[in-house]
């Protein structure tokens, strides 16, 4: 049981950080050869970023904010609790917010298509008030955060399975 | 045709008891869902409609009207239409009236009831002749005239059926009511409204973005839905014919309308009731609002969700979705006592509960591995009905005005469709084909023709 849980928790934590670093590594790998060109793939990853003098801050502080953008926090099927794996991404939120003052957020609260659309409404703005309040539990100003639930109906994956229901059960992050 | 009545008589005897709750009879309870009246069905007889005058349009309004007159009863699922072929009587010599009829020509083909209709034109103004005859008894039951112009040939047909079925059921049915339901035909979330049978849909919003929940007022003339337009959920209040409207738009959600019936005549909008979901203290409470949004007072109180209201026929309970239990399930709340019990128990998530407009049933959906059916439950403790099953997704039951028909949305060929079937799950049929899903029908009161 023990082990089962700390196997989880490995798979949890070290993974995901296993992967930032691994994207970090390519990414700089990828600046540090090419100095004058952006290949056509690396292109759409970084469209605001000039391509010859981006200094090392600013494109680390572009990843940050593209992760605060991109990474969801997820749920489990009719719950808006949050997961360690939630509170780790939530606290990475916060930290990007503490390091950017002047933002203010919207918290989207979503819901996978199983459910039925009324009850998803109220459960998409119970996510996104948890998340909010995770949030201003680890000293974001409450006045930065504001909330909206969508229900089920902006599915960022259409299809009908596992895979797609989990990535539609999320708070999403967007910049005011 | 006796058999008929003498059924129907029977399911009122039977829900009398059935009230009264006592142990012994709650035994015949069980006949109540053997005997209901989409079960057997009355064979009908409706032979081509008699041109009164030669000339070809007046044969070809009557060949309409006839056609009209078999579809609109079909609909109602009462009926077995007897095929044409198997008529004796040749519809060139036979009469319209009782005194011109054999009606061994028709009992011996199956009919129980047999309609004839006569039809003169003159230019654009039509007259019709249109009868129901019980061939058992030998006798007419009803006998109509009516006027009108050629563009009012399906409320003439609707006006005569809407007698027959009053003959039979004591009830006005729903030929003219209509439903609402939600599309993306347009690539947006929009309330669309088609006619009872689902002919003449037509697009009823432009919101361009989200829009759910559409609810219809108690005459019908105002409909309430749940928009998008300022980037949140919000109330919105609009008028089934002219361009007014209000909008409620509380901090945090407005959704999930529910009019609250009403009795007395016209009222105007600030006597109107709705219950609805606000969270503007931020939990999900339901209120009871005038029609222009002012909150008159809470009507739940609890942690967590509470949505989705729906109103008793006497305006005295509503039944709504809560998860003060862990997962969603249905209660209902008597406002007057503020007793609140717990409907469902069955499964882990019951929602869209549909009062039913006899007062009796409840319908809703209900999840089991994953998938939505629709079910129906009384008052009596007794298990729910499932009736839909195997069929992909089945969400959104909405009653008939007269409650004895179910809408609802199905996705058992695909994409989300409109389907009808009888309170008993009986004739499933698709209403409607839209590009798009169309899902969350509404059926409207009956207006009165």
């Amino acid at each position: 049981m023990l082990r089962k849980l700390w196997i989880i928790l490995t798979l949890v934590l070290v993974v995901p950080g296993l992967m930032t670093m691994v994207s970090c590594a390519t990414q700089t790998g990828g600046q540090q050869t090419e100095t004058t060109t952006t290949t056509p793939s690396e292109a759409p990853k970084k469209p605001m970023a000039p391509a010859a003098d981006t200094s090392g801050a600013d494109r680390a502080k572009e990843m940050a904010r593209n992760q605060f953008l991109s990474e969801h926090v997820p749920y489990a099927f009719d719950s808006a609790a949050l997961s360690p794996m939630a509170q780790n991404i939530l606290k990475r939120k916060a930290a990007w917010l503490n390091d950017n003052p002047g933002v203010s957020a919207v918290i989207q609260g979503h819901c996978d298509e199983r459910g039925t659309a009324e009850y998803n409404l109220a459960l998409g703005e119970r996510r996104a008030e948890s998340a909010r309040a995770y949030l201003v539990d680890l000293g974001t100003s409450s006045a930065r955060l504001s909330t909206i639930s969508y229900g089920e109906e902006r599915p960022l994956d259409p299809r009908s399975n596992e895979e797609a229901w989990a990535k539609n059960r999320r708070s999403q992050f967007v910049i005011k | 045709m006796h058999s008929m009545r003498r059924q129907l008589l029977f399911i009122g005897i039977l829900i009398l008891v059935f009230t009264m709750g006592s142990r012994p009879e709650v035994q015949a309870v069980d006949e109540y869902y053997e005997i209901h009246p989409f079960l057997k069905k009355i064979p009908l007889a409706i032979p081509d409609f008699k041109p009164l005058e030669p000339g070809g349009t007046t044969a070809e309004t009557a060949r309409q009207a006839r056609d009209l007159t078999a579809e609109t009863l079909a609909f109602t699922s009462y009926f077995k239409l007897i095929d044409p072929a198997a008529f004796l009587e040749d519809p060139k010599t036979s009469g319209l009236t009782k005194r011109s009829i054999n009606f061994r020509n028709w009992t011996i083909i199956g009919a129980e009831l047999l309609i004839t209709g006569g039809v003169s034109q003159s230019g654009d103004a039509v007259e019709m002749e249109l009868r129901l005859l019980d061939t058992v008894k030998g006798d007419a039951v009803i006998g109509k005239r009516y006027r009108g112009r050629h563009a009012d040939l399906r409320k003439i047909v609707r006006k005569f059926c809407s007698e027959v079925i009053f003959y039979l059921t004591g009830d006005r049915g729903y030929f003219n009511s209509e439903i609402a339901f939600i599309s993306t035909a347009t690539g947006n979330k929009e309330i669309f409204i088609a006619e009872f049978d689902g002919r003449n849909p037509s697009q009823f919003t432009r919101t361009k973005d989200i829009t759910l929940s559409p609810a219809w007022s108690p005459k019908g003339d105002w409909i309430a839905y749940t928009a998008y337009p300022k980037n949140k959920p919000n109330l919105y209040i609009k008028h089934r014919r002219q361009q007014r409207g209000y909008e409620i738009a509380n901090k945090g959600l407005n959704i999930t309308p529910a009019w609250r019936p009403t009795r007395s005549g016209d009222r105007s909008l600030d006597q109107k009731h709705l219950a609805a979901t606000l969270s503007f203290t931020g939990d999900q409470e339901i209120y009871l609002l005038t029609g222009k949004g002012k909150i008159i007072k809470r009507l739940t109180k609890s942690w967590g969700s509470d949505v989705s209201p729906t109103w008793s026929p006497d305006g005295k309970r509503i039944a709504f979705v809560s998860n003060r239990a862990g997962n969603p399930q249905i209660y209902v709340k008597d406002l007057e006592s503020g007793r609140v019990d717990r409907f469902t128990y069955q499964g882990r998530y019951n929602t869209q509960p549909s009062w039913s407009p006899k007062g009796d049933r409840i319908a809703y959906s209900g999840m089991e591995g994953g998938r939505n059916d629709i079910f129906v439950a009384g008052f009596d403790g007794r298990p729910p009905t499932q009736l839909t099953r195997e069929a992909g997704n089945n969400e959104s039951p909405s009653w008939s005005p007269d409650g004895s028909m179910i809408v609802f949305s199905s996705t058992r060929e695909g994409r989300a469709r409109i389907y009808v079937m009888t309170a008993f799950g009986t004739d499933q049929r698709k209403l409607l084909t839209l590009p798009g899903e169309q899902t969350n029908p509404q059926w409207s009161p009956n207006t009165g023709l």
